[in-house]
């Protein structure tokens, strides 16, 4: 008998799609995604919806509406596996920069009608609403890390998405450490490894699009930063870009917002 | 591991400032892969080095706690500098690499194992701190019961050309650790660099047979014993300008009864944790092993990779990581190079290369927390009158 494929479903919330579009990305592999999973629901691909129950959703976006609040909880009692993806999913991306302002003053200031727009005061991860089995970083996700969450799956064994720093990224590439020998303000050493720490590799530091790190010391970092000249304001503006949200980054700007 | 290394005092031969291009030829001609110093990025690395206009002549560099600026010199020295960012540890013991493969058959699968790499590798320019790491690693993997095939196959085809230092980082302490500022073995050559008014010479100390079969095609004059001396009298003040020092007098013991200090609370708070001083340190070998398969099933592939000990996952056990905290993490470390690594493999852990201070990127400072410890050591023994040396 032949094995049925795992219906693999994609879903979006507050987001640019950019996320989803890595699994079009994924070029090469591709085609043996689509043989091996039976793919029920991608809007950026098809707009063929399939039934549920799912077995593996990916959910891209943040929850930014009061009807996205309720139709998360439908899609989690359709999923057996829950996978979010990307930095607005994980931490409600750059749209929570709202969480510290109030909303109705930017909506008021962009729509010439403010009074049609029904939005939530906060941008929130989708794991504050529903339980998640799995959270995909960065802005946007690694397709690597995607493929490898999906071969994980396919083969019941545990993904490896290491969440130790960008800084060991950098090493294990040969990169040389832009802020120790350039004096680059670089947030790699607060930030969860996964996309193989491309700015330092290109004299940049990095912006953290996948977020804080497993224990994480942003005041030693901050500190540090502040020592090299880098002013508070600018501080705020680096721990609150695509995971503004994320507890340790909102808790750290906080701090140098009220310093600034 | 060089299996016919001397360990010092060997033969003495002279090779003219002019004339290192030819050494750099003869070590290629001799199918070696030549890694060496290099300027990249802004800071001094070993990489591949094609001819001597790769080497980074005329260059140093100011290394401090957390910083590192590339500069220029007023001389022509060849090896005008401290040490590289990296050492040779990212040649000899890769990042990553490739455990086994299994491919699944018809029935059940068949695995292949690593393959050996004997790429002949050629190193110039070794600080003695770095050569005293690779004697480290030896011992740790390629000695006793859990020896490191592919690391062995790399190192019994591995060239070793020291450079001695005539001058020290103010991140250095080698002399501390007794790693330097001369190489006294483990060398296939080993060169001090003189520069003197218009001269400009290496004495070349042969170290091994692989050593003298490279300089044998230079016809080099022997160094006089007022040259050997000279060179000698070079390194000397190099180990006295040591930016760094470190007090190894019962250090083991000065850390293991300072398990619980309050002190570490302190370290753990600057701790980013991020794992740089592991990644750079010459002689830190910690692995993982992960396993990949392919989305079909048929391939897999088991790789080991370089971990740190400051990583969570490094010390996950059922249940959960056994160190949590920053602080545990750094405890672990510096009491593990500075006095565990004597329990483990007879000799400490630390070379005094000084890369963990340097790039470290909050700048904590491996001496200054030894340091400290011992300040803050709740069970110091009664000072006993110090003798004089």
């Amino acid at each position: 008998m032949k094995k049925k494929k795992p219906k693999l479903a994609v879903w979006k919330f507050a987001s640019c799609d950019g996320c989803q579009l890595s699994l079009l990305d994924c070029e090469d592999e591709l085609l043996a995604v689509a043989g091996a999973i039976d793919i029920a629901n991608f809007p950026e691909a098809s707009r063929a919806i399939a039934r549920g129950p799912y077995d593996l959703s990916l959910v891209e976006g943040s929850i930014t509406t009061p009807h996205d609040a309720e139709r998360i909880h439908k899609i989690r009692r359709s999923s057996k596996y829950m996978v979010t993806i990307g930095a607005c999913a994980t931490a409600g991306g750059i749209q929570a920069l709202r969480n510290f302002t109030d909303v109705k003053e930017y909506a008021s200031l962009i729509y010439a009608n403010p009074e049609y727009i029904s939005t939530l005061q906060n941008s929130t991860a989708i794991a504050d609403h529903v339980p998640v089995d799995l959270e995909l970083r960065g802005c946007p996700i690694s397709k690597y890390q995607l493929i490898e969450v999906v071969s994980a799956y396919l083969n019941h064994r545990k993904p490896n998405l290491p969440s130790f720093s960008v800084c060991i990224e950098c090493k294990l590439r040969g990169t040389t450490c832009v802020m120790v020998a350039h004096g680059t303000p670089c947030l790699g050493p607060v930030t969860h490894a996964g996309c193989g720490a491309i700015c330092p590799a290109y004299n940049r530091g990095c912006y953290s699009c996948f977020g804080p790190k497993e224990t994480v010391n942003t005041e030693a970092l901050a500190e540090q930063l502040k020592s090299m000249g880098t002013p508070p304001a600018d501080l705020v503006r680096m721990f609150r870009s695509f995971n503004a949200e994320a507890l340790e980054f909102r808790q750290e700007s906080t701090i140098h917002e009220r310093e600034d | 591991m060089p299996d016919d290394s001397t360990h010092g005092g060997g033969e003495h031969f002279i090779l003219d400032g002019k004339a290192l291009p030819d050494l750099v030829q003869s070590i290629i001609n001799a199918g070696y892969w030549l890694i060496g110093p290099a300027v990249r990025d802004g800071a001094i690395i070993y990489d591949e080095i094609k001819s001597c206009s790769d080497l980074p002549r005329s260059m140093t560099d100011t290394q401090e706690a957390g910083t590192y600026r590339l500069q220029q010199r007023s001389d022509q020295a060849w090896f005008g500098f401290n040490t590289c960012a990296q050492s040779l540890k990212p040649f000899l013991y890769p990042p990553t690499a490739t455990v086994c493969r299994a491919t699944r058959e018809k029935q059940g699968y068949s695995i292949t194992g690593p393959t050996s790499d004997t790429t002949k590798m050629a190193f110039l320019g070794v600080r003695p701190c770095d050569l005293g790491a690779v004697l480290i690693h030896d011992r740790v993997l390629a000695d006793g019961e859990y020896a490191d095939e592919s690391y062995i196959s790399r190192r019994e085809n591995t060239l070793l050309i020291a450079v001695n230092c005539t001058e020290a980082g103010n991140t250095c302490f080698c002399a501390s650790m007794e790693a330097g500022p001369k190489a006294s073995q483990g060398f296939d050559l080993a060169m001090t660099e003189i520069i003197e008014n218009d001269d400009h010479y290496f004495v070349v100390e042969i170290g091994s047979q692989k050593g003298r079969s490279v300089v044998s095609t230079l016809s080099l004059a022997s160094a006089t014993k007022e040259q050997v001396l000279q060179a000698d009298r070079r390194i000397r003040p190099a180990a006295e300008q040591m930016g760094r020092s470190l007090d190894t007098s019962g250090i083991r013991d000065v850390l293991v009864r300072n398990i619980d200090n309050v002190y570490w609370d302190s370290v753990g708070r600057r701790c980013l944790s991020c794992g740089n001083c592991t990644l750079v340190c010459p002689t830190c070998f910690c692995s993982t092993v992960q396993d990949v398969t392919d989305l079909t099933g048929a391939e897999a592939e088991r790789i080991r990779r370089w971990d740190s000990c400051f990583n969570l996952e490094f010390s996950h056990i059922h249940g959960g990581s056994v160190r949590h905290s920053p602080k545990a993490r750094y405890r672990q470390w510096i009491t593990h190079k500075l006095a565990f690594w004597h329990d483990q493999f007879g000799t400490s852990g630390c070379v005094g290369c000084g890369r963990c201070i340097t790039w470290c990127p909050v700048g904590i400072d491996i001496t200054a927390e030894a340091h400290a410890i011992r300040e803050h050591d709740l069970q110091a023994a009664p000072v006993k009158e110090k003798t004089e040396v």
